[in-house]
């Protein structure tokens, strides 16, 4: 995020449907999108846009594994091999009562290393707090698109013709 | 989709646009306390300093300062711990396990419910702290290597298990919450003018964007945590139950108890919910998001609940007498006709027969009717938890060590402590974040919005011929 520079133009639409049926166009027009930022996540946009599918998920079960592996050695190590005690004339290793805890280390792992991988992999962070932005109302009620001049070959009053075209009510320039 | 059934009411009402949205949630964070909030403020710190006192001598003094005898071990520490952590499972049940459930209706009080989990889970963490004793000694609760040998706590114990179950689900609700706080986080930094504003939620809106990228992997992590959430709300008072029911004590020691905990749970978070959303939608001026529809939904649950929770008690009663076992059936016996025959009462009145007044639609959509019923339930859910607790231990197998158990002022004091400390928390919530999910708001509007034709179908025709032009939301602007 923070490393954006050039020439942007900028797309803004006041709903939500308007800009998801204008990704397919332009991008049919051979508009290359750089990115749609909105107030709230649309469905759809990201396909539409031809983001790959998010992996994070994978991410969450590594992340779950270990918490998993974590919670049984810890509890198998102690009870059983470092100390071990007889307890309500239980096993020394007794699975059925480790139960509880295996499901909530797997759980704590998978959360936390999950939000993190999010935080990294979105470059969100408390010292980004001053990056640049293409439009402020984004987060309130615009749809903004932007298309890096840099990446097209499409001259300038072409792309803003097809942005007005799918539905923008501004076309705005941007540079960093 | 688009369309919602003509049938059902939206679910925010007002004819909403996305601004407007934006401008109603954050006019209370943005504008100057007010008067109203400062007198309930200073209030709140007045509660939570008396507590503190009490809370402090307490622990200078030691836990002979309140009314434990040796026959009742465990009395009012325990009960509101109890009461606590089952008021914290309605917010992350309404966004984790409705989230699953696609029950739009969540979105208006998600946030609020998911901040008062939080806070209630802390006045229950408090109560542990305080049953310790020596609350310096509270890290003995973590597997640590002990200085005197390498011995273990032990993990067979389900007094360990709930360390854990409290730790996760607390961490795991905050970092939810925290997630959905993002985006809204992000308006707010926006919308800021002032420098120190802009810093604040600029650094926890975390540079946030909203590009598509952004939100498809955070729909996906909410998803994952709902489905997290989900089994996880349910362990925490399942494990809390196991506190009682894997000991040997008549009346606590029965295999129900995960079930009817969790119930319970829910049938007084629910009713925490009602009676501080109830206040929050007239303070805020929330009516159109806070709707009817929304309190009579709840309710709704709450009759549900209650039900299931009046459904174990009777059978809860019914096996004590099946089983044959004599301390088995005087512990219940002595529930409804011993000396605290009064909490039982209490007990089945307010959670038995209140909630199925709900069955009158008129009583459900009454608010003033709603609040009387929510606290009503919240009295009774507490006299459960007591009856459980202290009419369980205080006639036990010998009849020389019978005894009472009445609260001294530092028993009551510790307990007000939790409630100073649950409003102070809340109402800084109140003020400083948005109460309401201003993004997922956002997102069901347009399918719920008073704006649509009332015409089924005519909507989601539009996106599925993949029509470019929506019409029917431009004369809207």
């Amino acid at each position: 995020m923070a490393e954006l520079t050039g020439k942007y133009l900028v797309g803004v639409y006041d709903d939500d449907d308007t800009v998801l049926h204008a990704v397919p166009r332009l991008r049919k027009a051979g508009v290359k999108i750089k990115e749609v930022y909105s107030p709230f996540p649309i469905h759809g946009l990201d396909e539409a846009l031809g983001h790959p599918r998010t992996r994070i998920g994978i991410a969450a079960f590594m992340f779950g594994v270990t918490g998993c592996c974590v919670a049984l050695t810890l509890m198998i190590w102690t009870m059983g091999i470092d100390w071990p005690m007889i307890i309500g004339g239980k096993d020394h290793i007794s699975l059925p009562n480790y139960i509880p805890i295996t499901f909530e280390l797997t759980v704590l792992f998978t959360a936390f290393g999950m939000v993190i991988t999010f935080f990294i992999s979105n470059g969100l962070s408390p010292a980004a707090h001053n990056h640049k932005r293409f439009d402020v109302r984004s987060t309130d009620n615009k749809f903004v698109m932007a298309i890096d001049m840099g990446r097209n070959s499409l001259s300038e009053e072409e792309i803003s013709r097809a942005l007005r075209d799918s539905g923008a009510e501004e076309v705005n320039i941007k540079q960093f | 989709m688009h369309v919602t059934s003509p049938v059902r009411e939206p679910l925010v009402q007002g004819g909403k646009t996305y601004a407007d949205v934006t401008e109603d949630i954050c006019r209370h964070v943005e504008g100057a306390p007010t008067k109203e909030w400062k007198i309930a403020f200073g209030i709140s710190l007045l509660v939570l300093a008396y507590g503190s006192v009490c809370l402090a001598w307490t622990w200078w003094e030691g836990l002979g300062v309140w009314g434990l005898n040796k026959t009742v071990g465990w009395a009012w520490d325990i009960t509101n711990f109890v009461w606590w952590v089952g008021i914290g499972h309605a917010g992350t049940l309404i966004s984790a396990i409705l989230l699953l459930f696609r029950q739009k209706w969540r979105t208006s009080i998600n946030r609020a419910a998911e901040a008062m989990t939080i806070f209630a889970v802390i006045c229950a963490a408090s109560f542990i702290l305080m049953h310790m004793g020596r609350p310096w000694m509270a890290y003995w609760a973590l597997p640590l290597p002990n200085v005197f040998g390498s011995l273990w706590v032990n993990f067979n114990s389900p007094l360990v298990w709930d360390v854990f179950a409290i730790s996760t689900y607390f961490s795991v609700s905050l970092v939810f919450w925290y997630i959905g706080l993002i985006p809204d986080l992000a308006t707010i930094r926006d919308r800021a003018t002032s420098k120190v504003s802009k810093f604040m939620y600029g650094t926890f809106a975390m540079g946030w964007d909203g590009s598509a990228k952004t939100w498809a992997r955070y729909e996906y992590i909410s998803l994952i945590l709902a489905g997290l959430s989900t089994p996880l709300v349910l362990s925490v008072h399942t494990i809390v139950s196991m506190d009682f029911a894997t000991s040997v004590i008549p009346g606590w020691h029965t295999t129900i108890f995960p079930p009817y905990f969790v119930a319970g749970a829910i049938f007084s978070g629910f009713a925490m919910v009602q009676n501080l959303m109830l206040i929050t939608r007239v303070v805020y001026r929330l009516e159109d998001y806070i709707t009817l529809e929304h309190i009579e939904t709840m309710n709704k649950v709450i009759t549900l609940t209650g039900s299931v929770v009046g459904v174990a008690y009777i059978t809860e009663f019914f096996i004590a007498w099946y089983s044959g076992v004599e301390y088995e059936y005087y512990a219940f016996f002595n529930r409804m006709t011993g000396p605290y025959w009064w909490a039982y009462w209490a007990m089945m009145t307010c959670n038995v027969i209140s909630p199925q007044l709900f069955w009158s639609r008129k009583l459900r959509r009454s608010i003033t009717f709603t609040f009387f019923i929510s606290v009503v339930v919240n009295i009774g859910m507490w006299f459960e938890r007591f009856v459980i607790i202290v009419t369980s231990l205080h006639r036990d197998y010998v009849p020389s060590s019978w005894s009472m158990f009445s609260p001294t002022r530092y028993d009551i004091g510790d307990y007000i402590f939790s409630f100073g400390l649950f409003f102070t928390l809340f109402l800084l919530f109140s003020k400083y974040l948005p109460v309401v999910n201003m993004a997922e708001v956002k997102a069901v509007i347009r399918s719920t919005s008073a704006n649509l034709p009332k015409k089924i179908g005519g909507v989601a025709k539009v996106r599925h011929q993949g029509v470019a032009e929506p019409s029917y939301n431009k004369d809207k602007e």
